[in-house]
């Protein structure tokens, strides 16, 4: 049986937002199937007593105060932008949400 | 997705169905920079001058989380009874959105740093417990401007400006458990909710909580469940509700629209609806029964946040008097009745009646200032009170002025019309104005006199005993003196002339 | 002696002393640069102009009296994964084709404020995945061993660059092996600090637990000056350790090992491994014993799943990291005609933008995050971590460092795994524990594979913020296999 089916990749590519085509996603499917059929060996020593850690180290509470420094000049935040506008980043129509 | 515009008249959706309310309320702190940067978090600055690296999710930023904002979370904890945790993290909620810079915000997802809590708040004469289940910790959007089309909302728009100034802004989000049990009070249980968690912010310290400018927003949540069941219906989650008055509204508008649908045989679909502050009405907005997969997971570039109990003590030592507690204590010290009180609450007059009795004026008239000629001018002109241009400072004045005979209430009225209009300080509008009182016994006795002269029937009947014809003279005296004169002393003159005694 | 054989600590004496101009030995890079990196490839961006200006700075100041750092006016390579105001910087992904960041990563500016001359930005694995530098969106980087094969990765451009000769240091990052790797099959040092050791902060972040800059130098003790050099705490990454850099320096200069006690990690060998590495390697732990090491076997059974684990932690985290890569704000954009929707643009971007292999790992991540597979993938490969971190801890406890190959096999063909995604990840097989337990760890040359005379590499773990002892066993090696072997390992390289 396999791990993963091209639907699901085509979900996950979706979730990604990587516009592939028809070929990718059987290529993809086929190779992350060998892949999650692989890394799935994880969950045979990963017993319920054992925490998860989610760091390489166990720091914790590390802060800066609230202090402003300065930002970037509206020139450099904008320097990059494929679209400008009102010093603006202008991006294409947003489907759907009002914010 | 089809929006109805059928509803229930809500008198009748109360017969038949019990709602259960939620509410989510977001609050931006009023911290001097911003949650993992050092922008500023100033209000109203151009378009994209307080980003940086960090905030507009340059390639290689990383974000350092603000010890502030920390900290007025586990405070905001405290107030509202909450358990602080004492160990959590920040998590990635990850969904593509182009207001949000690294296309996942820094949030907190099953370890929120405050948990379980409480907060009363008074309706209709009684105390209501609105359980809090967390408050946590995350980061705010950036804000985008909806360009082409004829609405200027994002529905037809070609195409969209972001400015990022508020990206990264520390957001708290408070979230209640459901609330069962109101009954047709629902939507000023919300009301008074969002009222009271406004009011404890302002008393910490931590927000300016503006709902006008956004830095407290509210999201409610509604459902019903026919009289007589125990099961809770499907929610609806109701965004953009961005004032008080709108909160009741929402509920309320909600509960009608829900009622009709399921009177009608149908059935309330899980989704968000969006608030329209003109018409009051909600509209459809994505539906949640799909639900979204936001993979969140720890966020990697943040340690956890592990508070000592010391800190936690600490803290909780140095909470101010909450909001509830002050009230208590002032309605003894005033001496008012619950009614007074409630209705000062109401109208947002409590910590103004209390700065101008704190500078010396009875609270008796403290109150009746704020409460009557101010309330109403506030409720004409559409403001609230504290918005009104005029101090305690001023009243203080005016009552001295009053206390002092210089001033009758009439005239203190038209004083504080002048302060009101913007013609200076009490003293200026007196002057200005010409409002003292006239006590110049030779100038009332002349006025008197014209008055006994163009009015000899009044007079008449006074000489032949009719006392209580001396009321139209005084009339007559006050408006010739454009209400200046001092009605007592023109009485006294007035018999006397007529050779009349009480 | 030509300036580009010479080691950093030697330039750096040069200058010092007034033998040579900063200017001089920039100029003799560049020169070198010019005349082997159209065949190597070492190098996405030369900075030519500001070198030279950076090397003029650091003789003018040297000429006023200032008293300058060990390394001041000696050049040195950056991957081009670290932000540099003045340089385009691209993580070797077309996404950011052209990209001039407005801000120096942290490594960046410790660079210059070292003064060490930047001579340019080098090539490496799109995004830092990969293990060979193939996956570069500009072109594979060669090994100067044999132009036919990989560098390593995904710091190839650097291991490469400093193999050739066109830098006597380069720095590197190293998620899952990407300094280590690339050092053991170009013949030349590599150090993976520990987790937190430097600053990621300007590091385009491939997998923010696991990714760490480090050194990458033709000896030991170079590696340590340039490791000194740039790290220590930093107020913009909380995750960097907010302690004292360990001595490496010292350590690399003192190389005493006598009573030092060695483990071999048992699990690292046997099938899948190649016999020239396998007989470099046992060669080493010899050498080790003969130095006056104690050697002994010690199994970390945890080890087994590493490889794994990181598959999935590290596609987790990137799924995530490069989400920001939309076409929005900077960077490529695709298809935005006026009519398709920003979800459209964004998804034809990335579409456009991204590798296969970047691809692929994202959409991996994304899997293994997606509610109802959670708790099976990334929730159980971070148990992994765990227990990888308490074998790690026991080892520890019974010697002051490990051993193992650095990697299964020497530099392998260019184009020989690059359609096979597992055989690819294998190269990390002996690298990714230290990675996911935050342990320093080193590579260092113990000789050639007789099957194929390409170099391997001996791996030394030390604990977390044990750095020192990486640097104190490695140069212990060093020294004595340069006495065996009569020069650095580097001197049997074919000249380019």
């Amino acid at each position: 049986m396999s791990a993963i089916t091209r639907d699901e990749v085509a979900h996950l590519a979706r979730l990604s937002r990587l516009a592939l085509a028809d070929a990718e996603l059987e290529h993809y499917a086929a190779q992350l199937d060998v892949i999650i059929g692989a890394v799935a060996r994880v969950a045979e020593v990963a017993t319920d007593e054992i925490p998860p850690s989610s760091h390489a180290l166990p720091l914790t509470n590390v802060y800066r105060p609230d202090e402003a420094r300065p930002s970037l000049t509206p020139q450099e935040a904008l320097a990059a932008a494929p679209a400008v506008q009102d010093d603006r980043f202008r991006v294409p129509r947003i489907l759907g949400e009002e914010a | 997705m089809t929006t109805t515009h059928t509803v229930m008249p809500y008198d009748e959706a109360l017969e038949r169905f019990e709602p259960v309310i939620g509410l989510e309320t977001h609050v931006e702190l009023g911290t001097t920079s911003k949650m993992f940067c050092g922008c500023s978090t100033t209000f109203g600055a151009p378009p994209n001058t307080h980003v940086c690296p960090v905030c507009l999710a340059l390639p290689g930023a990383l974000p350092v989380a603000n010890d502030k904002a920390i900290e007025s979370t586990i405070r905001i904890g405290l107030a509202l009874n909450c358990t602080i945790a004492e160990w959590c993290r920040f998590a990635r909620k990850n969904y593509f959105y182009p207001d949000m810079p690294k296309n996942y915000q820094i949030s907190q997802y099953d370890e929120p740093l405050c948990t379980n809590g409480y907060l009363d708040v008074e309706v209709g004469g009684e105390t209501v417990r609105v359980e809090i289940e967390r408050v946590h910790l995350e980061e705010d959007t950036g804000k985008s401007t909806h360009m082409g089309g004829a609405t200027g909302r994002i529905q037809g728009a070609d195409y969209s400006i972001v400015d990022y100034n508020r990206a990264g802004i520390p957001l708290v989000e408070i979230v209640t458990k459901p609330v069962e049990g109101t009954d047709r009070f629902a939507p000023e249980v919300a009301k008074a909710y969002v009222t009271e968690l406004r009011e404890v912010m302002r008393t910490l310290g931590v927000s300016d909580v503006r709902m006008e400018e956004g830095s407290m927003r509210c999201d409610v949540n509604v459902s019903l469940m026919p009289r007589g069941t125990s099961e809770w219906g499907t929610r609806t989650e109701t965004k953009n509700v961005n004032s008080l008055r709108s909160v009741e509204r929402a509920v309320r508008g909600e509960i009608e629209r829900q009622a009709a649908i399921l009177a009608d045989g149908g059935r309330i679909i899980q989704e968000t609806r969006h608030f329209h502050e003109d018409t009051g009405v909600t509209t459809a907005g994505r539906s949640k029964e799909e639900a979204q997969d936001y993979r969140y997971f720890p966020e990697p570039d943040l340690l956890p946040i592990a508070p000592s109990p010391e800190w936690v003590d600490e803290l909780r030592s140095e909470l101010p008097e909450l909001p509830t507690v002050r009230r208590r204590r002032l309605q003894a010290e005033w001496g008012v009745s619950d009614l007074d009180m409630a209705a000062m609450h109401n109208a947002d007059a409590i910590g103004l009646v209390e700065a101008t009795v704190t500078a010396g004026v009875p609270a008796a008239d403290a109150r009746k200032w704020w409460m009557g000629e101010l309330a109403r001018r506030a409720n004409e002109s559409g403001t609230s009170l504290a918005d009104l241009p005029i101090t305690p400072a001023q009243i203080v004045r005016v009552v001295e002025l009053v206390a002092s005979g210089a001033l009758n209430d009439k005239l203190a009225r038209q004083v504080l019309e002048g302060v009101l209009a913007g013609e200076g300080s009490p003293d200026e509008v007196v002057e200005a104005r010409g409002l003292r009182i006239v006590s110049d016994e030779g100038e009332l006795s002349s006025i008197i006199d014209q008055v006994l002269s163009s009015n000899a029937d009044a007079a008449d009947k006074v000489r032949s005993g009719k006392i209580a014809a001396v009321g139209a003279l005084v009339g007559g005296v006050m408006k010739a003196s454009r209400g200046k004169a001092d009605a007592g002393r023109a009485r006294e003159l007035i018999l006397e002339k007529l050779g009349v005694s009480e | 002696m030509s300036l580009t054989r010479k080691t950093a600590a030697e330039l750096g004496a040069l200058m010092a002393s007034g033998e040579v101009s900063a200017v001089e030995v920039a100029q003799a890079h560049l020169d070198r640069i010019a005349e082997v990196d159209s065949r190597v490839h070492a190098f996405l961006h030369v900075a030519a102009d500001s070198a030279l200006e950076q090397a003029r700075s650091v003789d003018a100041r040297r000429a006023a009296g200032e008293e300058l750092g060990p390394l001041a006016g000696v050049p040195i390579a950056h991957k081009d994964v670290f932000t540099t105001k003045d340089m385009p910087t691209t993580a070797g992904s077309k996404i950011l084709e052209g990209y001039r960041p407005p801000y120096d990563a942290t490594v960046t500016t410790r660079l210059r404020e070292a003064g060490l001359v930047i001579l340019g930005k080098t090539n490496l694995d799109e995004f830092a995945m990969g293990s060979s530098t193939e996956n570069s969106a500009y072109g594979p980087t060669h090994n100067p061993w044999d132009l036919g094969r990989i560098p390593g990765g995904s710091s190839g451009g650097s291991s490469a660059a400093v193999a050739s000769y066109q830098a006597p240091l380069s720095t590197g990052t190293d998620t899952g092996g990407s300094i280590r790797q690339p050092a053991a099959v170009t013949g030349i040092v590599g150090m993976k600090p520990t987790y937190g050791g430097s600053s990621r902060y300007g590091l385009i972040a491939f997998a923010s637990s696991l990714d760490t800059p480090g050194p990458f130098a033709r000896n030991v003790l170079d590696a340590a000056l340039l490791h000194e050099a740039f790290s220590g705490h930093d107020v913009m990454d909380t995750t960097s350790i907010h302690s004292e850099v360990p001595p490496v320096v010292e350590a690399a200069r003192q190389g005493d090992i006598a009573g030092l006690r060695v483990g071999v990690v048992k699990e690292f060998g046997g099938e899948g491994y190649q016999p020239g590495v396998l007989a470099r390697f046992h060669e080493a732990v010899d050498l080790l014993e003969s130095l006056g090491a104690k050697v002994v076997e010690v199994s970390c059974s945890s080890f087994s799943y590493a490889l794994p684990a990181y598959y999935l932690i590290a596609p987790s985290e990137c799924s995530s990291n490069l989400a920001r890569f939309d076409g929005m704000r900077y960077g490529l954009r695709v298809g935005d005609d006026g009519t398709r929707s920003a979800e459209e643009v964004m998804a034809l971007t990335r579409a456009a933008g991204f590798g296969p292999e970047v691809k692929r790992r994202i959409m991996l991540g994304t899997y293994a995050l997606s509610s109802g597979y959670y708790d099976a993938y990334y929730g159980s490969a971070q148990k992994v971590r765990t227990l990888i971190a308490r074998d790690f801890e026991a080892a520890f406890h019974q010697v002051d460092v490990l051993v193992s190959p650095t990697t299964p096999t020497t530099a392998f063909p260019i184009g020989e795994r690059a359609d096979d995604p597992m055989a690819m990840y294998l190269a990390d097989l002996c690298t990714i524990p230290a990675n996911l337990a935050g342990n320093a760890a080193i590579s260092v040359p113990c000789g050639l594979a007789d099957e194929d005379g390409l170099p391997v590499g001996l791996q030394i773990m030390a604990p977390v913020l044990g750095d020192d002892r990486c640097y104190r066993v490695g140069a212990a090696v060093e020294k004595a296999f340069e006495d065996r072997w009569g020069g650095p390992l580097l001197k049997e390289a074919p000249s380019l």
